[in-house]
């Protein structure tokens, strides 16, 4: 029991942070129905950003690690923000209209070219990072098993559950989500009724790469090493996390990413930690061959 | 022109804003692992130039675009040569950035006129005549040189290398061209065939003692069926799901051949897989036991190259075969039915056309000649290891495909050479091969969509091209 518990939390922690990555893919996805293959890469980004910006705060001297933590969040983001908005613009924007496949080419190119720029740049080495957020709380003890839960645990759940709320709120209450929604559903529409859908779209970049530059220093505090090659593997299952729920869906990337962070952790825990990426794969082929529209997701009709 | 340069000034440093803002924590803080934590090593002046020379690209081209073409001229010739120069900038890299940023100022410049020309040039009589002849032969001459190419005197171990590498890289973009480029399914996971046939030659030659040739076809078959298999559930889906899941089952292959350490000897690899034979004899300076050298059986003196040049016609056969094989499929009408699910599958399905079987055979074929490919390279190699089986292989292979143009077999073998040979040419630039990878699948996607020989007829038309007038 004791065991099961800390599995428990340790798979919500690692859920949430998947799940912050997936609403990038859920909300490009349902804007313009790409994958932006490239979105892990600015997760990775994002998460090199956040090392390189808690080693500034100990440079200059900021000794309180909620400050620094509120610095470097609001440093990721706005900067990883800015490589999401160049992205769109440079490799996806010209592709509006052209072939079916071109955009998932140049988003594989951008993916590409994104990791070999970090690992020229900052080294293919993996980058330890010291821990910010010490100590923790034991929960109870059974067994002569202690069961914990750390701050930074707590941390994590707290930020991912504000910013999804705030997320949330965005979306379904102010002018620039309903622009939003008003794009989803049909473009041309919008466009015609004075929704500027270029600068939606732009933003909807922004916002994923903000919160996938949020999980990047979530998963480097969490884990406390980063390389340029992490955004591959956590996009895919970001990526699977995203179809779980149903693409297109918000709610459905949080569960989503719940559910591929119980599946993880607990296929690790208790089966062999050898085969846990395996397990993630299977689930999405799985899915997407029996479910395409994920748990949440509304099942797509093609028109001709 | 003048009261619009505060706007192009404009837009300059703003492109120069976000250049820097994007290589501000990447480039200017190197982070360096000194053995006792991280520290930084500033590197702000590249930061500097790097944007510096951004602005004055961005400015250039604006200028080219407006037909301003001495201003835009002068100030790529200006770049080029600050580049050039030898005034000590913090990197090498920086040096070829600022050249390459004039070299393309320069091109934007000209390009209108040379356009116009290439165009008139190519619409003239004359020109019509030449590229069909051109097209016509130029595969031919192609062909002849491939053959001959071991007899020539650049025939020397590092070339010979270099060739059968290329050519293992045209066959698996031949092969994936069938997938991608017929079919129209973007197959990410295309090196998961390459594996299953590699593997099969490995175990099969160590574990039985089969032969190279016997287990050629056997390989084939191996990725074949798995190519049905894994096809079978996932090919209903739309294009882009169907990219992600063959790029997880690639992936699955991998970590398996990773783990399942009773049949793959897990990340340790296989080591000793016999070379291919020519007609039961070896190519090794002595036989085994009941065997003959190549050497002996010639009556020739032994030459390491021999083994070398087998090994280059056994791989340029194979991609024959995928050449000849392609060209001919595509006229039947299962061909036909792939290019048609191509162009739109909608309209297919009305015409009675199976989606997934057709799909299906494309899958299989296209992993069959990765198996072939496969088995190719464990026998040149002598020893795998789940290592050359990575993602970026795939990513390789699909870049070449998209690079020479998706469904271009002569496009395919150009972005071959480009794309593997350069980079062995030049080994410097082995550490920035991945960036122009990336960065060129980008470009061609932005600005020729159709690969770099941008031409695509159709395999059948309904009504015959009349003649122009």
């Amino acid at each position: 029991m004791a065991y099961f518990t800390q599995q428990l939390i340790n798979a919500v922690t690692l859920g949430a942070i998947y799940g912050l990555i997936a609403i990038g893919y859920t909300m490009v996805y349902g804007i313009i129905g790409m994958i932006n293959f490239a979105h892990g890469d600015i997760f990775m980004i994002g998460a090199f950003i956040s090392l390189i910006g808690f080693m500034i705060c100990a440079t200059v001297g900021i000794n309180s690690a909620a400050f620094a933590i509120l610095v470097v969040l609001l440093l990721a983001m706005v900067f990883t923000a800015v490589y999401g908005w160049t992205i769109e613009r440079v490799a996806y924007r010209p592709l509006r209209g052209s072939f079916k496949l071109a955009p998932l080419i140049s988003a594989i190119g951008v993916s590409i070219l994104l990791q070999n720029y970090v690992q020229l740049a900052q080294g293919a080495r993996p980058k330890p990072a010291g821990s910010v957020v010490q100590g923790g709380y034991n929960l109870f003890s059974a067994d002569g098993f202690d069961v914990r839960v750390t701050w930074l645990q707590i941390i994590i759940v707290v930020v991912t559950v504000l910013l999804m709320a705030g997320f949330s709120w965005l979306i379904a209450a102010t002018p620039l989500g309903r622009q939003q929604r008003a794009c989803e559903q049909d473009m041309k529409m919008a466009a015609l009724l004075g929704v500027d859908v270029d600068r939606t779209i732009s933003l909807t970049f922004v916002m994923g790469s903000a919160l996938a530059a949020v999980a990047g220093m979530l998963f480097l505090m969490y884990y406390g090493v980063v390389d340029f090659f992490i955004g591959f593997l956590a996009g895919i299952k970001a990526f699977t996390a995203a179809v779980l729920g149903g693409i297109g869906s918000l709610p459905g990337a949080m569960l989503g990413g719940l559910l591929i962070g119980l599946i993880e952790v607990f296929w690790a825990g208790y089966f062999s930690s050898e085969y846990k990426d395996v397990a993630v794969f299977a689930i999405l082929v799985l899915v997407l061959i029996f479910r395409p529209s994920g748990l949440l997701g509304k099942p797509e009709i093609e028109k001709v | 022109m003048v009261g619009r340069l505060p706007a192009l000034l404009k837009d300059s440093a703003l492109t120069a804003l976000v250049a820097g803002a994007l290589g501000l924590f990447i480039v200017g803080f190197r982070t360096t692992d000194l053995g006792k934590g991280l520290f930084f090593d500033y590197q702000f002046v590249d930061l500097g130039i790097a944007v510096v020379t951004i602005f004055f690209g961005r400015l250039g081209l604006h200028l080219a675009s407006m037909g301003l073409k001495w201003p835009a001229f002068a100030l790529g010739t200006a770049l080029g040569a600050v580049g050039a120069s030898p005034l000590r900038l913090p990197s090498t890299f920086l040096h070829w950035f600022v050249v390459i940023a004039g070299v393309l100022i320069i091109l934007r410049t000209i390009w209108p006129w040379a356009n116009a020309a290439l165009a008139t040039a190519r619409h003239s009589q004359r020109g019509k005549a030449f590229g069909q002849r051109g097209a016509k032969w130029f595969g031919a001459i192609l062909l002849i040189a491939a053959v001959l190419l071991p007899f020539s005197p650049f025939s020397n171990q590092k070339n010979m290398d270099l060739a059968v590498l290329i050519l293992t890289y045209v066959m698996l973009g031949w092969g994936l061209n069938i997938v991608v480029g017929l079919a129209g399914l973007l197959d990410l996971g295309y090196v998961a065939f390459y594996a299953v046939g590699a593997y099969s030659y490995a175990l099969l030659s160590t574990q039985y003692g089969l032969s190279f040739w016997t287990v050629l076809p056997l390989a084939g078959m191996f990725a074949a069926t798995f190519g049905l298999l894994l096809g079978f559930p996932v090919l209903r889906l739309r294009g882009d799901y169907l990219a992600i899941v063959t790029m997880g089952f690639g992936e699955i292959i991998r970590l398996v051949l990773l783990n399942w350490v009773d049949l793959s000897n897990g990340p340790a690899g296989i080591g000793g897989i016999p070379g291919p034979t020519f007609f039961g004899a070896v190519f090794a300076e002595t036989a085994p036991a009941g065997k003959q050298t190549f050497a002996q059986m010639m009556n020739i003196p032994f030459s390491s190259n021999q083994r070398l040049i087998y090994l280059y016609y056994i791989i340029l056969l194979l991609a024959l075969v995928t050449n000849f094989f392609t060209q001919r499929i595509r006229r039947l009408p299962v061909g036909r039915a792939w290019e048609a699910l191509r162009e739109d599958e909608t309209a297919c399905k009305a015409l009675g056309i199976n989606p997934t079987n057709t799909k299906l055979t494309a899958f299989a074929v296209g992993a069959m000649f990765a198996g072939f490919a496969g088995s190719f390279f464990a026998a040149k190699q002598r020893f795998i290891s789940p290592e050359s089986f990575t993602f970026i292989e795939s990513a390789i292979i699909l870049s070449i495909v998209v690079l020479g143009g998706m469904g271009s077999q002569i496009g395919v073998v150009l972005a071959a050479v480009l794309l593997i040979g350069l980079p062995e040419w030049f080994r410097d630039l082995g550490a920035y091969r991945m960036i122009v990878f990336g960065l060129a699948m980008v470009l061609i996607m932005v600005f020729r969509p159709r690969g770099l020989i941008a031409h695509r007829e159709p395999s059948v038309r309904l009504h015959p091209v009349r003649a122009g007038p």
